[in-house]
């Protein structure tokens, strides 16, 4: 469902994605790890079509990113970093604009916003302003807005960062719950995360991947802890580890 | 079209949801009675509303950068462009609903300033010829400037930038037909480049809207000028975009 093929960014002189390729087919969760300023956002930001890619392709669910942008929005949820929303809007107003945006109809919308005030627990915020919520509820907001037309392609940059440990659960278990029949991506630097919900993972450095594989696979392969692990595969170089971060 | 639509509502109601449609409208009302009365309105005895838009030129150089400099640059700021491009919305229609919103916001201050029409008709008996295109040509005239506006909004993300470069772009065109610049720019320029210069100005077709005179070549001048900056801001989105 998702393609990747030599995928290519640079901001300047600094490259951020070095030719990355990897696929993710319905049903993985992939976990996309790497130190702060790996490349990883770039890599999403690519495939949710906010950047344009340099060089390589990228395909979601048969759709090209450079070529129709607008079919690709519509088959994938893309919860940027930070979860970016209009503070002065209601969650309800938010999540209605949404809603029209998508091309959700008027007798679907009730549906909808019932089925997504529920998984993600928004009930008791849907009146309040944005902008005066707390990181928990604003980032649940994030994952609504993602998941209101129930994409077949989920694209989550750091969802549970910031989170409390009751938050991130929870986040983990809604991504666990939606897994079956969705592809999903998730970026993270937290490896437990990983262990907890991805089916595979992808450790990636100064813009190039350098592990795609599974936790418990990689486990076996190189022994140790996943935290031992990726520090092992991502200090393991000559130059010191600071590749551009860029926002 | 969809895309458009709801960014369109979208904005247009972040304008009363937030104080800034009401600030707006207020100070816009107090400034514009302010320069009307201020030029003796009363003395002049006449049923006339030529001091009213006499002032709208100047008023919306800095009124209208004021309200447009937020259309994008505060996307931007607070990363909601990503959240806004990850919707099956194309920056045209983004840009244009963004506009046509702000425009809206315009043209009900233009409204609002009915007390002003009702005055000059309980002095006098006005001429209607000229109230009408009047209120035509300072609502192209606002278009124009927010069209500016919103391509100096895509520049930056800092609304204070895009605040200043607006207003130094609607200064340009407002300025352009003007004794003093065309007298100076007359010695400077080759002469070629001074008529285009005077071809530019917002001030001599403005005032002809003024007079009661509605000329095909003036309002496509506005139209026309409204669109390519618009075009312009469709263009500087793609490419801040793609530049991160």
């Amino acid at each position: 469902m998702i393609e990747v093929k030599e995928l290519r960014k640079a901001f300047g002189p600094i490259v951020a994605v070095d030719g990355i390729s990897f696929r993710a087919d319905l049903g993985d969760v992939l976990g996309f790890l790497g130190p702060n300023g790996a490349g990883k956002s770039t890599t999403m930001k690519m495939l949710s079509c906010f950047l344009a890619p340099d060089g390589g392709t990228a395909g979601i669910v048969g759709h090209d990113v450079v070529a129709e942008p607008v079919a690709v929005r519509r088959n994938i949820g893309y919860l940027a970093e930070n979860a970016p929303a209009y503070d002065e809007m209601t969650t309800e107003a938010f999540l209605r604009f949404v809603c029209e945006a998508r091309g959700i109809t008027r007798r679907k919308r009730a549906e909808a916003m019932e089925r997504i005030v529920e998984s993600c627990a928004v009930a008791s915020v849907l009146h309040q302003p944005i902008g005066t919520l707390s990181k928990g509820y604003r980032r649940r907001v994030g994952l609504a807005q993602a998941l209101i037309h129930d994409p077949s392609v989920l694209i989550l940059d750091e969802p549970t960062d910031g989170l409390d440990p009751n938050q991130k659960y929870e986040v983990r278990q809604l991504i666990k719950k939606l897994s079956k029949d969705k592809c999903i991506v998730v970026s993270t630097h937290i490896l437990e995360e990983v262990d907890a919900i991805c089916t595979r993972m992808i450790i990636i450095d100064r813009g190039r991947i350098r592990v795609d594989s599974t936790p418990n696979k990689l486990r076996e392969e190189i022994g140790g802890n996943l935290d031992a692990i990726f520090r092992k595969l991502t200090t393991n170089s000559d130059e010191p580890s600071v590749a551009g971060g860029v926002k | 079209m969809r895309g458009f639509i709801s960014v369109f509502k979208r904005e247009l109601r972040s304008y009363f949801s937030t104080p800034l449609a009401y600030v707006f409208l207020v100070v816009f009302l107090l400034a514009s009675g302010f320069m009307v009365f201020q030029k003796n309105f009363f003395e002049m005895r006449q049923a006339s509303m030529w001091v009213f838009f006499d002032g709208m030129p100047l008023l919306f150089i800095f009124l209208v950068p004021a309200l447009a400099m937020r259309l994008w640059a505060e996307e931007r700021r607070t990363n909601t462009i990503e959240l806004l491009f990850s919707l099956p919305i194309t920056p045209a229609q983004a840009a244009l609903g963004k506009f046509l919103a702000c425009w809206t916001v315009l043209a009900l201050a233009l409204a609002l300033t009915w007390p002003m029409v009702a005055t000059v008709c309980y002095l006098g008996d006005p001429d209607w010829g000229p109230i009408v295109t009047g209120y035509l040509g300072s609502f192209l005239l606002a278009g124009a400037y927010l069209a500016i506006g919103s391509f100096f909004s895509c520049l930056t993300r800092n609304q204070v930038i895009a605040f200043v470069l607006a207003v130094a772009g609607c200064a340009f065109f407002l300025s352009a037909g003007s004794p003093s610049v065309m007298n100076y720019l007359a010695g400077t320029l080759p002469a070629g480049m001074v008529e285009v210069v005077e071809v530019l100005s917002f001030k001599s077709r403005f005032e002809s809207f003024q007079r009661g005179v509605v000329e095909l070549r003036d309002v496509a001048f506005f139209v026309l000028l409204t669109a390519g900056w618009l075009w312009a801001s469709v263009v500087a989105i793609g490419e801040r975009r793609a530049a991160g």
